[in-house]
């Protein structure tokens, strides 16, 4: 099984797109990474990224397929279209590495975040809060008398939505995930 | 015993003999190690030992399948190894301590990593019971050599340790070749478990491509059949590949007739004496070679990946040419330079098909824009930009190295370098007409390769005549490998051009920072002739021209290693060059050309 879903060598999904236009546009690609699921392998990955001076953005990292001792890397990263291509290249260099994909170049995407907010405050504040995380859809997963624990999935863009309206009503402390990324539709 | 009921007996005698195979297949860590190396074909290892790796020695001392080099300093066990695989095709191993032996080895690693070259260091660890304990000689050995390793193992259980070590063979020698290091503690070289020969090691998943694609080979064949101004421009990846690579290069070449021209890592995967051979390319390229990368229309790069070397400034490299790029690694492609044609593969197999893509459609070049090409580039040679002239009798070290060139060309001959002047010249004044004859510290400009990487050769051939053309300055930083050479009688000959100064850096502080010799003086230098004694090898001082053939064949002849401290004019330039931060046309020629040469009018603009 392939913990990515994507049939291997397909050409739509080729991480290896050799032509690239050498623009100076700043683009945010999502990668997703099959890795050996051993010791070191995000070390990896991250002084690649370190030491060549790529931006990275967001990174998540689970095991996907127990058995097969895979994990994957969900990278969310920025620059011109010809360090993209560097960056999917020298991935796949790694040699834990089992696959890249440029979830963003491949057709369209799932992408959702998770995150925890922790609103501190009082009276009609409080209760304004509440009404937000209503229309949000967040979850409130722990609370006092002065305090939520707000839970929040979505896009990246809708939890930062929802941080900017619980700054002023009395956010307190955020946690993210960072973003998890599907293909959409058949592999 | 009746005989149908023999087929049975075979059957359960066998399955003993498996049964007892698998028992006796039984070993420690430490042997297991050993073992591996015989089943990988492994003949020489290059090492020093220490507490980490006493499990290991014994063994070795058991032994005698495996020669074992004792060097005398880490970085030189690297070397040598490089030196040894770059000779051969086949990968150097390494074996050395935890702590200070492994972080010794970095300079080698990170050498082996920018030149592709296939090497295998095993490093001693702590027991793993005390690793993160900053135990005694205890280096976090895996984390320091990631960014200088193609790939590197922390092997906790001895079960995992014979299939590691054959998967990392597996990772040098495939794909891009590069070093690999494998981190084994000591309590697992002292424990046993079941040994897995190479033939039961599961397949690895990195199995990088070999053939290129068939449609950007036929486009690359396409333009090589309308190609007016064409130009080969070849690297190391040539020499990495294989013979056959070579071979079918100079097939191809000879074939289409187009020029050529090499890269430092890749002089000798067509030969020297060619007709169609334009010499090395870069900053100390010959001026036809920048030329005709310049003017070229088709540039076709095979296993090369344009270098700043090579390059100089990117927006004003070869501005008007269709460009295809053959590499089998895909990030090599388009990291610097744009590929119009890129061809993801191993050299050999692309110019395979090349060849029969090219042939089967009619052999066609385009026979009347080659010949204006060639005349175009038959005036470039006419510059003659490596023509000196020797007058009085201090040696000009261009002199030096065409008389060595001169006396030894018929040899079997090896040549490694140091990094400075001395390396350039080489390049420029020596010829190579075969592939794996010329070892030299290209991407990491390692001075201290030479003298080590010499004796890693001279291992692999023993009858060979090895010379390391050397620099003073860069000599004296593996010095020590003088003990390896006269213990192992290892008859290298280290051809020192001494100029008392560390001439590249003094001539970029000639042509850059005003004439201000910041540093770049050898001071104090030992007396070369007393410390080749000092070691039991033999020392040769010239100073005279008149002397010098003399000397060299004195050198040649003598059966034993060899300090040759050849006095040098001191304030030599290298030259052709260009100056960092400019076009290929844009070339200092002579001296003239670099009085206030770098940003100036100085230059010679063609
Ligand atoms: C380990 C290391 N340190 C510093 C340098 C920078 N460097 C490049 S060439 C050079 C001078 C080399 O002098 P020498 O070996 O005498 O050679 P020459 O240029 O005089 O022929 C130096 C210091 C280097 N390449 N490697
Ligand atoms: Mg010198």
């Amino acid at each position: 099984m392939s913990a990515l879903k994507i049939k291997k060598g397909a050409n739509k999904h080729s991480a290896y797109n050799l032509r690239p236009t050498f623009s100076d546009q700043q683009e945010t690609h999502t990668l997703a990474v099959l890795v050996d699921n051993e010791a070191g392998v995000l070390a990896r990955v991250i002084g690649l990224f370190a030491g060549r001076g790529y931006n990275i953005d967001s990174l998540t990292v689970a095991e996907v397929d127990h058995e097969g001792k895979l994990s994957r890397i969900t990278i969310v990263t920025t620059g011109t279209p010809q360090i993209i291509e560097q960056i999917k290249a020298q991935l796949g260099r790694i040699v834990p590495v089992h696959e890249v994909h440029d979830l963003t170049v491949e057709g369209p995407a799932v992408e959702r975040e998770l995150a925890l907010f922790k609103v501190e405050g009082s009276g009609e504040k409080r209760v304004e809060a509440m009404r937000l995380a209503d229309i949000f859809r967040a979850n409130v997963v722990d609370s006092t008398l002065s305090s939520f624990v707000f839970e929040i999935t979505g896009a990246p863009e809708k939890i930062d939505a929802f941080a900017e309206l619980m700054r002023p009503l009395g956010l307190n402390e955020v946690a993210r995930t960072g973003v998890a990324a599907l293909s959409r539709g058949n592999a | 015993m009746r005989p149908q009921d023999r087929g049975l007996f075979y059957v359960r005698i066998q399955r003993v003999e498996t049964e007892f195979e698998n028992m006796s297949r039984q070993m420690t860590g430490a042997k297991m190690i050993v073992e591996c190396l015989k089943d990988q074909g492994v003949d020489t290892i290059f090492g020093y030992p220490g507490g980490a790796v006493l499990p290991i020695y014994d063994e070795v001392f058991q032994q005698n399948a495996i020669q074992h080099i004792l060097v005398r300093h880490e970085q030189a066990a690297v070397h040598a190894a490089e030196g040894y695989a770059r000779s051969t095709g086949k990968p150097g191993v390494v074996l050395v301590t935890s702590g200070p032996g492994a972080t010794n080895a970095v300079t080698g690693l990170t050498d082996a990593l920018l030149d592709s070259i296939p090497i295998v260091v095993l490093t001693g660890q702590v027991p793993t019971f005390m690793i993160g304990n900053d135990a005694f000689q205890e280096a976090d050995t895996v984390g320091i050599t990631r960014p200088c390793t193609k790939h590197n193992w922390l092997v906790k259980e001895t079960a995992a340790l014979s299939e590691t070590i054959h998967e990392a063979f597996h990772v040098a020698t495939t794909g891009r070749p590069g070093p690999v290091l494998i981190d084994i503690p000591k309590d697992v070289q002292f424990a046993s478990a079941a040994y897995t020969p190479i033939k039961k090691a599961r397949v690895s998943h990195y199995q990088p491509p070999v053939k290129g694609d068939m449609a950007s080979i036929e486009e690359l064949v396409a333009a090589i059949e309308t190609a007016k101004r064409p130009v080969f421009y070849t690297g190391g990846g040539v020499i990495n590949s294989g013979p056959a690579a070579s071979q079918l290069l100079r097939e191809l070449v000879e074939a289409t007739d187009f020029p050529i021209t090499s890269t430092l890592m890749g002089l000798g995967a067509y030969p020297g004496s060619g007709k169609n051979w334009l010499g090395m390319l870069g900053m100390h390229g010959l001026y036809e070679a920048n030329l005709a990368m310049h003017g070229c229309d088709l540039m076709i790069n095979i296993g090369a990946r344009f270098d700043d070397r090579i390059t100089g400034v990117v927006d004003a490299f070869s501005p008007g040419s269709k460009k295809a790029h053959i590499d089998i690694d895909p990030s090599s492609i388009n990291k610097v330079i744009h590929a119009d044609i890129p061809i993801v593969g191993d050299v050999a197999h692309v110019l395979e098909d090349v060849l029969k893509v090219w042939k089967s459609r009619g052999r066609k070049t385009d026979k009347s824009g080659l010949q204006e090409w060639w005349a175009k580039i038959d005036d470039w040679r006419s510059v003659d930009c490596l023509k000196f002239e020797q007058v009085s009798q201090v040696i000009r070290p261009q002199h030096a190295l065409s008389r060595l060139e001169y006396l030894t060309k018929d040899h079997d001959r090896y040549i490694t370098t140091e990094v400075g002047q001395h390396q350039m010249w080489a390049a420029q004044y020596l010829n190579f007409d075969d592939p794996n004859r010329w070892m030299t510290s290209g991407g990491l400009g390692t001075m201290g390769y030479g003298f080590p990487a010499s004796v890693g050769v001279q291992v692999a051939h023993r009858d060979s005549l090895v010379i390391n053309v050397a620099g003073e300055a860069s000599w004296l930083m593996n010095m020590q490998e003088m003990g390896t050479a006269v213990q192992f009688k290892l008859p290298v000959k280290q051809f020192i051009l001494n100029n008392e100064r560390l001439g590249m850096v003094r001539q970029w502080q000639e042509l850059l920072h005003g004439e201000r010799y910041s540093h770049s003086w050898s001071e104090a230098l030992p007396d070369f002739v007393k410390l080749a004694e000092a070691f039991g090898a033999k020392g040769i001082r010239v100073d005279h021209a008149d002397d010098l053939d003399e000397a060299i064949k004195e050198m040649i002849a003598y059966d034993g290693p060899v300090i040759m401290d050849c006095l040098v004019e001191k304030h030599e330039n290298c030259l052709p060059m260009i100056p960092s931060g400019a076009p290929h046309n844009e070339m200092l020629l002579s001296e003239s050309s670099t009085k206030d040469a770098i940003g100036s009018k100085g230059a010679v603009f063609v």
